[in-house]
Order: structure tokens, then sequence, then C-alpha cells
């Protein structure tokens, strides 16, 4: 009874959160009470319960939590790589299903999964073989997309030639090659040390504000979820679910050192609050 | 440069000199008789001198092919050899394991480059063996029958070159590659279809596996009956033996692409065929290959043992069963001779296709996953 009652409450204030923003037109992902379960062996693992989410065109949503929160699952969920159990989920007004097949979206995995027998130009060029690009457009797109992750001049190298910080950017440039509108990203800096996660995530930012996509990135960080986005949806597990949605305030302009101000440990300390009481819930009841 | 030996070095040093000591003594009194061989034992044992001047490695691999070439000279033409050239043998043999243990410490102290100097250690030991070989059945006056020296076996291969060519044609060229080519291919398009229904999967993989397990010389008869004498039933032995090796690894070849990267193509709606040449059948290449390479060796055999079952009077394996029934075993041994270098070469050529293609490999270009 208890857990019930937190959770509709916690999903409440999630919808007030995003109620206050949200002009429905622009929305491009809705998830509505949107819920999704593993079956397995021992009980079933609710792995999203009751999600229900806004994401506006041009945003950049982060989903942070601990691990088994669900966010993981809910980008693979947009992405339809999973298929939700109950509630709804739209984008673009689309089925998931539709969406995919509409090739709406690019999507960065945690590991860069480049493929060893293809050169990174080649690596670039693969959703637009796929896709049937002459191979003149492909051309100009592989460099144009290399040129915007700072590539340039790698085009012949193999994957595993490269820095893992510069495999992950050819898995970007991959992403961004077809032009899709919305990017989903998996944790994608999740293995890399923390000088390189920085520089990354400044070009990601600055990659951001000249494309203008709407971003969906999941990450465990607390600096970098606060750093990059203009929403930030905490999460929390068992089962997981949206706990608080935080709207920033700092501006589109963000220089590395934003993260030494008030505003930003204002933001990055609400966080916090929230993935605590994430976790208190499960101290109550283990 | 300093030669440093290591306590077996210096080992193998002393049995080579101090055979040669011996030697030196025993033909004293036939010196004339041989005297290529008193200089190698002379050469030999003063060898001995290293351990106030060490010399280079080189001259320890001259001296044993020194002592390998002087033996052969030397070899009585009939009869028992005299004890001294089995002093010799030992003596030559001591020097070559001594050069190659050098040579193999000095590539590995990386004060020799490993390509080129690496292929010289396979290489000495090979002729080694050959030599050994030669010496110890001509020496030991080893009945033909029971084994040839390998210059005989080489005086066969160069005087029946027509015969052992034709044999070589009959079943390589007509016999094994057809059949190879058809059941690898027919096993890479089996394991396609299995891989994409559940259906076939529980039908076609436990034939496959039933075949694999039938007895080639239980087959072969068979299959002369169905396809007669000449060369189609042994092509057919070789399909049902390459098959099943091809089904098997292309099956699990085609699981070898990892889920993030399947989920990738997925993420493009990406289509089944699209999936199957631009993913999956480039991820099972290194499972192919080894279906390949097993399958290289595996026809060769297939091929010359169901020759054994009626074949026209061509063939090598044909000439080997009838060459055994006439007792004669030096041209056997040239057969299988050809066969073995038949073999390795068709390996070689399938590993060598195999390093272009899968270059990515973490096993071919040696680096991390």
């Amino acid at each position: 009874m208890k857990q019930e009652l937190r959770v509709r409450h916690l999903s409440e204030k999630t919808q007030n959160n995003a109620g206050g923003t949200a002009p429905d037109a622009a929305a491009v992902i809705r998830a509505e009470h949107l819920g999704l379960t593993f079956p397995a062996g021992d009980g079933d693992i609710v792995a999203l319960n009751d999600v229900n989410l806004t994401i506006e065109k041009g945003e950049f949503v982060s989903f942070i939590g601990p691990s088994g929160c669900g966010k993981t699952t809910f980008l693979r969920a947009i992405a339809d790589l999973e298929r939700p159990t109950s509630g709804t989920l739209t984008i673009n007004g689309m089925s998931p299903e539709a969406a995919r097949k509409s090739r709406a979206y690019g999507y960065v995995f945690q590991a860069s999964a480049l493929y060893p027998w293809r050169t990174i130009e080649k690596n670039v060029a693969l959703p637009l073989e796929i896709m049937g690009h002459s191979a003149a457009d492909q051309a100009e797109r592989v460099k144009r997309t290399l040129e915007l992750v700072n590539l340039s001049g790698f085009e012949k190298k193999y994957p595993w030639q490269l820095s893992g910080g510069m495999q992950q950017r050819a898995s970007i440039a991959r992403a961004l090659s077809f032009d899709a509108d919305l990017l989903l990203m998996d944790e994608p800096f999740g293995a890399l040390d923390e000088i390189v996660r920085d520089h990354l995530n400044s070009e990601l930012l600055k990659l951001w504000a000249r494309t203008e996509k709407t971003i969906c990135f999941v990450t465990h960080s607390i600096p970098e979820a606060v750093y990059l986005s203009t929403k930030i949806v905490v999460m929390s597990p068992r089962p997981g679910r949206v706990t608080d949605v935080i709207v920033s305030t700092l501006p589109k302009e963000r220089p590395l050192d934003i993260r030494e101000t008030p505003e930003f440990l204002e933001i990055a300390a609400r966080v916090r609050d929230g993935l605590r009481a994430g976790h208190s819930y499960d101290e109550e009841h283990v | 440069m300093k030669n440093q030996l290591s306590y077996f070095q210096i080992y193998l040093a002393l049995v080579g000199a101090g055979v040669a000591l011996i030697g030196l003594g025993f033909s004293v009194p036939t010196l004339g008789a041989a005297p290529i061989l008193a200089t190698f034992f002379a050469l030999a044992t003063a060898s001995l001198i290293r351990f106030v001047s060490p010399f280079s490695l080189w001259l320890d691999g001259a001296l044993a092919v020194f002592g390998a070439i002087a033996l052969i000279v030397s070899l009585p033409a009939a009869g028992q050899m005299p004890l001294h050239h089995w002093l010799a043998l030992i003596s030559a043999w001591a020097f070559a394991w001594l050069f190659v243990e050098r040579l193999s410490a000095a590539i590995r102290a990386g004060k020799l480059p490993e390509t080129g100097t690496g292929l010289i250690i396979p290489i000495i030991f090979g002729l080694s063996l050959l030599v050994m070989w030669e010496v110890v059945t001509r020496g030991a006056n080893v009945p033909m029958v029971l084994l040839p020296p390998p210059s005989a076996i080489g005086a066969r291969l160069m005087a029946e070159t027509s015969i052992l060519w034709a044999d070589f044609v009959q079943t390589f060229i007509k016999s094994v590659l057809p059949g190879y080519a058809i059941g690898c291919l027919a096993g890479l398009l089996v394991a396609i279809a299995v891989d994409r229904s559940p259906f076939l999967k529980a039908g076609l993989l436990p034939i496959g596996n039933f075949m694999s397990a039938l007895p080639i010389i239980g087959i072969a008869p068979i299959m002369v009956m169905w396809f007669g004498f000449d060369w189609q039933s042994k092509a057919a032995v070789v399909v049902a033996m390459t098959f099943f090796p091809m089904l098997v690894n292309t099956v699990a070849g085609l699981n070898a692409a990892s889920t993030i990267e399947r989920d990738l193509m997925r993420t493009y709606a990406a289509d089944y065929w699209q999936t199957l040449m631009k993913l999956r059948l480039p991820a099972a290449a290194p499972f192919i290959f080894n279906a390949l390479k097993i399958n290289s060796t595996l026809a060769l055999i297939g091929a010359i043992v169901a020759e054994f079952f009626g074949t026209p009077v061509v063939g090598m394996g044909f000439r080997i069963s009838t060459g055994v029934g006439r007792l004669a075993i030096d041209l056997v041994w040239a057969e299988i001779a050809v066969a073995a270098i038949a073999g390795s070469a068709f390996y070689g050529v399938i590993a060598l296709i195999e390093r272009g293609v899968t270059f990515w490999h973490p096993s071919v270009r040696g680096g991390r996953a």
C-alpha cells in the first residue's frame, strides 16, 4: 500500500513538472502511463512502471539514476528495441515501430559498435548504404559529419586503430549521418576517462547548438547530466520509475567552468536529492 | 658482441665436439677411406675453441650442414655403415640443435629480425629429419619394404612424374576441388537457411549430424554404385565429408555478431538481407574460414580413401593401394609426398586468403578485441 501511494505521489509530481512547459504540438516524445515488464522465471521484473513524460523538439533531456532504474530500457523503448507492456508511447505522433521504420532517430550505444571490417568512413556510411543514398550523397554526408565530430583525416583508419574516445565520436558521426531529428544516446561516454569525457561533453553541446536536434541522453553522472541538459529526468529502481523532472535554468551557452557556479551546484544538489529519495525507498523495504 | 651460452647450449656444444673427438680416434685407421668425414670430425673437435674465444652461431650452422653433407657423401654403397658414421650423425645433429637453440635465443633477445631468420628454424628441423631418415635407413640397411630412404623416394618422384601428375589431376583437380567447392557452398547455404528457419534447424541439423557420423568406408562404395567408377563418386564422398563442418561452423558464425551490432542494424530498419550481407556474414567469416581450412585436409583424405573402393586405373588412392600390393613402396611414398605437398599447399592458400579477408579479427591483427 505504502509503496503504491508513494509511486502515485511521485508520478503526479512528475506530470506537474512536465506539464508546466509542454505545449502538446511540439512534443517529440510522449509517454503516458508507460509500463514495461520483462518476464523472468521467478516473478516478472518490472523495468518501467507508470512513466509519464513529454519531450519537446530541440530539448536536451538527460535520464539519470542508479543501475536498474530503467533509464536504458526507456531509451530502448523509444527506439523500438523493447516493446512496452502497458501505456502509450509516441514518437512524432507515431508508434515506436513506425518511427523506427521511418528512420526517425539516430542511436548511440554504450560501446561504439563500429564494425571492425569497415574503415571509419565506411562505418559512417553504413546507415546511408542501408537507406539507399547515392554514392555521391554518401561521400558528401560522411565528409560533413566527420568534420562535425572532428575526425577528418581518419577516414581510412579502422576502428581498432583509434582510441576509445575517437571510436565513440565516430559512432556519433554514424548516428548523425542520415540527419534524423532525434538523437538517442545511451551512456555514450560511460567507458571513457574524465578528461576525454569533459572534452566530448562540450563538443556535444556545440553540436547540439549547431544542429538543433532533440537529444535523449542516458547517464549516471550528476555533473554530466546537469552540464548537458535542458531537462533532467531522475529515475529510481525496483520498479523503474521517474521520481523527479528538473528543468535546468542554466543558459544555453555553457563553458566547462559553469560547473563551479552556485546555480549549477544548486541543480546538482536537487538531482542528488532526487536520487537519494529513490534510494531511501529501498532501505525502508529491504 | 658477446655470445653468452646457456647451460643447455654448453651441454650441446660439449656433446657435439666430444663425440667428434671419439669419432676422430675411430677414423684414424681409415682416414683415407673417408677424408671428408675425418675433416668434419677435426673441425667439430676444433669447435671446442669456443670456450676460449666465442664464435658466431652461423659457424655452428655451417658445421652442422657440413657434417650432414659429409655423412651423406661418405655413406657406404652397401652393407652396415661403420661406427664412426653413427658418431658423425650424433655430432652433426648436436650442432644442428645447438645452432637452432642459439638462433631462436638471438631472435628472442631481439638481436636478429624474426621475419626471414624465423623461417630457418623449421627448415633446419625438416632437413635434419630427412638427413637422419636417409642415414639411418641406408646405414642400418632397413629393407625398402619397411621404409625407403628419402633419396629413393625422390628418385621415384622424378622418374614417375607423368604417372604422379595423372594421379594428381584425377584425385586433386577432378575429385577434391569440385567436391570441396560443392560441399562447402552447400554447407554455407544450408547454414543460412537453417539459421533463418527454426523448422529447418530442427530438421536439417540432425541430418547433417547424421551424415558426418557415417563412416567414409561405408559411403564410398555406395557412392561408387550411385555415381560410377570415375571421379564423380569421389567428389560425392568429398561433398559428404566437407558439408557438415561447414554447416556447423557457419551456424555458429552467424550468431557471432554481438547484440549491440544487431540492435544497430535494427535502429536503421535494415531488412534481413542487408543485416546478413553487411553484418552477420562478415562477422561469421572467421568461422567460415575455420571450416574451409578443416575441409581442405579432410577433402584430400576423403578422395584418396574413396579411391580404394573401385576406380579407373588412375588416381592417388588407386596408386597407393596397388603400390602396396606390388611392394612398390617407394612409389607409395612418392604418392604420399605428393599428397602431403598438395594438402599443405591447399591449406596454405586458404590460410593466406583468410589473412586477407579477416584482417580485422583480433587473432589476425594480433591486437585486443
